[in-house]
């Protein structure tokens, strides 16, 4: 259980920059989900810190030690695979005690601690099981006791949920968030499903292009995206691309809002959540309006979201609403956006 | 598992053994035959290390002329009536169940291992006079008398179709087994009937893997060397047997040596043109 | 007539063909005459017992055994690190070494054969028993570098990766994790290796046809030079070793993936 700091790891393929100049410093029994769509070198930059893949550059130091040149197997971590990687000519208690095995821990050693891992795992009957009797969710478990086998200094997760259903998926995530609080392990995880990231991360990296876009709690990377693309990727977003004219005022096609956190000049994009978004009947005065028209509702039950087409963008503003959606396709509206809930990204 | 070049000799270590024996056991045998087959040959089953090309002149003559004009074309029929058949078959076998192809298959690979000399002699028991079919045939009256077919050319190919048969079905095998079902089933639906969709679909999407079929099987029946000897005459005889007679009964070994090369020569040739197929296959 | 019917009737008259030198076999190893009569007479085990008890035939079948077991054994201990090298690390001379290995299973067997007799009587040791075990050894060398090839191609990367993540060595890795799962490749191409050595001729023909006499060129000097129903008896078991063996196959490993491979690698 231990720091890991990362110093400008870069990953090159051929030409291709996988992970491009990554520092961040995972602390002592945080739990941090690397979170990006697909291709954006959160899978690479896990398998560096496991050891699976030796960076082009920069260092990997744990607890002041640097481990860049360290081969896999004498870093200590535990890893779980998108594949999960289960041994498949091995029983589950085989499987788990792998580790144990290796390192010549005496039987009776390894059963009482398939017997305690399994007792973690809330599945304590399956050990001598083979992998191929197992169902999807209990593989997923047995995955993630043998990585725990002995003691990880880093527990390591590729994407180990993805190949579930929704429902058992949710269940896993609460399961495994409260596994890791108990046990206390530095655990990193990949993810490219921002719920995940949201319901388990202490600390949310999102990754683009090789790159660390954001790092930060959760309700930080939700509520004060720190660029368009976190704005965008993180929840949904509305991104209206206007022209700073300064005195805190941005031009939009549709017309002019006041934003007071604007640069002087220059092309900017505003950015502002759905739930923010508020809508009325035409006509209706104040601050900071724009005037569009309704071309779909989606009555979700609960919420209802409104996609109006305003000045050649479509925004999509979501409210609670009870009984019936207020708009219709056809109406003319007026769409409030509050100044303070609007971020402002150069560009 | 790993991508990159090995480095050290440990790591290089592996191949050493296998590419040693492989050049000691195979490479330099052919290195010999090629160098022996230019040496001259001398009086009582010996050869002289010189540079002749008489050993490929004699294949300008009439004989070896006809011998090689027989061969390609006796492996030419074999091949075609062999995909002919394994194709159908073999298509028909993919569709069954697995536990039924599984067993098809046993069966199968047992016939492909039987020795040529078994086949040879239960084919010319099986066409002889007193035990053959034609006893069967008189039996259940439609033949007056039994008769004996062979040694003959007839018996010659069915017994190179034989053995080329199941060899046939296992390289057709892997690209039938992969075909798309639905290809059929969707054909079907656009009105074709089941003997127009599989003529239309599967022959057509086989197209290569007939063709390398028909290629493989015709290299294959090249090589068959004891089946002319036990079920036919003579003047049925290939260049595999050929070859064997002149090395090892007349003891002319530079020429033997000289047609091995050449046999040699037009199988890369043949076998070179399906690579070249897989390719296409591939970018197509 | 349906279709389905002439499907069956189809197949089902090529599998009597395929069939039919199999009866004849048995029906002459099982003939009690020394001729074989249509329709057949008398029911006798004799043969059998006489591959037991001649002498010559004995040792045929001792040396077949011998020199399929001992070949087979050789081409798997030639095609293992090969199979390895080549799944480890992708390299062109190792690529290259790989479609040498299936160059005498593809070409006319004559072609090979002669170029073992020429080197064999070069190194003057025509005619020695071992020629005949590392010639068929090179010979069939192709089936177990492609089976195990195959072998190693199924094993997930993720599982070696696992296992290193959890502290095994690369050496602890092969033989934990990357052994036992080729294993079952290994044995399959072992059996094909040996199967097939069995029933060769034309190799064992040309090295050492005069001095170590196996059981094909036994069969065939019987048929020249002096018929008896024991080659049938002998050609019956045989048959009956392929198909256990093949059976064993199927029923332990994935027969149809196997051979749904070994035509892409042949290719």
């Amino acid at each position: 259980m231990s720091e890991l700091q990362l110093q400008s790891v870069t990953k090159r393929f051929g030409g291709v920059t996988a992970v491009d100049g990554v520092d961040l410093t995972v602390p002592q029994g945080r739990f941090v989900c690397l979170l990006g769509p697909s291709g954006c070198g959160k899978t690479t930059l896990l398998r560096m810190i496991a050891g699976l893949e030796a960076p082009s550059a920069g260092k990997l130091v744990l607890d002041g030690e640097d481990i860049t040149e360290q081969p896999a197997h004498m870093r200590g971590f535990g890893m779980v695979f998108q594949s999960l990687a289960l041994f498949p000519h091995l029983t589950v208690a085989e499987n788990v005690a792998y580790a144990l095995a290796i390192r010549g821990t005496d039987k009776a050693r390894q059963r009482r601690r398939v017997e305690e891992l399994l007792e973690l795992i809330q599945l304590p009957d399956i050990a001598d099981r083979q992998i191929s009797q197992l169902s999807g969710g209990q593989r997923q478990r047995v995955a993630i006791a043998r990585a725990l086998a002995v003691d990880p200094r880093l527990f390591l997760l590729d994407e180990p949920l993805s190949a579930l259903d929704a429902k058992l998926r949710e269940a896993l995530q609460v399961e495994l968030r409260l596994l890791q609080r108990r046990l206390g392990v530095t655990t990193i995880l990949v993810t490219h499903d921002q719920r995940e990231a949201m319901t388990m991360a202490d600390t949310i990296v999102v990754m683009d292009q090789g790159r660390v876009q954001q790092a930060g709690s959760p309700l930080e990377i939700y509520c004060r995206p720190a660029n368009a693309f976190v704005a965008d990727f993180i929840g949904t977003s509305n991104l209206l691309k206007g022209t700073a004219r300064g005195g805190g005022r941005v031009e939009l096609p549709g017309g002019t809002l006041a934003v007071p956190t604007a640069p002087d000049s220059g092309p900017v994009t505003l950015s502002i959540r759905p739930e923010n978004l508020h809508l009325a009947a035409a006509g209706a005065g104040g601050e900071n309006r724009l005037t569009g028209e309704v071309v779909f509702v989606r009555d979700i039950g609960q919420t209802v979201e409104t996609h109006v087409a305003c000045a050649g963008q479509r925004l999509v503003a979501v409210a609670i609403v009870e009984g019936e959606p207020p708009f219709a396709p056809g109406d003319a509206v007026s769409l409030e956006l509050p100044a303070a809930q609007i971020a402002v990204f150069p560009g | 598992m790993r991508t990159g070049k090995p480095r050290s000799l440990a790591e290089h270590a592996p191949l050493i053994y296998p590419a040693l024996m492989l050049l000691v056991f195979f490479v330099i045998p052919f290195g010999i035959m090629l160098a022996v087959s230019f040496f001259q040959r001398v009086q009582g089953g010996f050869y002289e290390p010189s540079f002749t090309l008489d050993n490929y002149g004699r294949f300008l003559s009439a004989f070896f002329g006809n011998v090689l004009g027989f061969s390609l074309g006796l492996s030419a029929l074999a091949a075609v009536i062999c995909v002919g058949l394994a194709f159908p078959f073999t298509y028909l076998l993919t569709r069954l169940a697995r536990r039924r192809q599984i067993a098809w298959l046993v069966f199968l690979l047992s016939v492909l291992s039987l020795s040529e000399v078994i086949v040879g002699f239960a084919w010319s028991t099986l066409l002889s006079r007193s035990a053959g079919i034609s006893n069967l045939l008189v039996a259940v009256g439609l033949m007056a008398e039994p008769v004996s077919w062979s040694p003959g050319f007839a018996a010659l190919l069915i017994g190179m179709c034989y053995l080329a048969f199941p060899y046939t079905v296992l390289l057709l095998y892997p690209s039938l087994v992969r075909l798309d079902r639905e290809l059929v089933e969707a054909a079907m639906t656009m009105g074709a009937s089941p003997l127009r969709a599989f003529f239309t679909v599967v022959v057509g999407a086989a197209r290569n893997a007939i063709l390398s079929g028909l290629i493989l099987a015709f290299v294959f029946t090249l090589g068959i060397y004891l089946l002319p000897q036990l079920l036919g005459r003579p003047q049925h005889w290939t260049i595999s047997v050929m070859i064997t007679d002149q090395t090892i009964y007349q003891s002319n070994l530079p020429f033997g040596a000289a047609m091995a090369i050449f046999l040699m020569l037009v199988s890369l040739a043949l076998i070179g043109l399906t690579l070249l197929l897989g390719r296409q296959k591939a970018a197509g | 007539m349906s279709a389905a019917w002439s499907i069956r009737l189809f197949m089902g008259a090529v599998g009597l063909v395929l069939a039919a030198p199999l009866l004849v076999i048995g029906g002459v190893a099982l003939n009690e005459g020394r001729v074989l009569h249509f329709p057949p007479r008398g029911f006798s085990l004799q043969w059998f017992v006489d591959i037991w008890r001649d002498a010559g035939w004995f040792d045929a079948l001792i040396n077949s055994l011998s020199v399929a077991t001992l070949s087979a054994c050789l081409a798997v201990s030639i095609a293992l690190p090969l199979a390895y090298f080549l799944w480890r690390w992708r390299v062109r001379y190792a690529a290259a070494l790989y479609t040498l290995g299936t160059a005498p299973f593809v070409l006319p067997p004559v072609i090979s054969a002669l170029g073992f007799l020429a080197f064999w009587a070069t190194a003057g040791l025509y005619g020695d028993y071992l020629t005949v075990v590392v010639s068929h050894a090179i010979f069939f060398v192709t089936l177990p570098m492609v089976t195990i090839s195959l072998g190693f191609q199924s094993i997930d990367r993720g599982l070696v990766e696992a296992a290193a993540t959890m502290g095994a060595t690369p050496r602890q890795v092969f033989r934990t994790i990357v052994f036992p799962l080729v294993r079952p490749y290994i044995v399959s191409g072992f059996a094909f290796a040996f199967v097939l050595s069995l029933n060769e001729y034309i190799v064992a023909y040309m090295v050492a046809g005069f001095t170590v006499e196996t059981l094909p060129i036994k069969i065939f000097n019987s048929l020249r030079y002096g018929y008896t129903p024991v080659m049938a008896a002998v050609a019956v078991v045989f048959v009956l070793v392929a198909l256990l063996v093949f059976g064993l196959i199927a029923r332990f490993g994935d027969l149809p993936r196997l051979l749904g491979a070994l035509q892409g690698q042949e290719k």
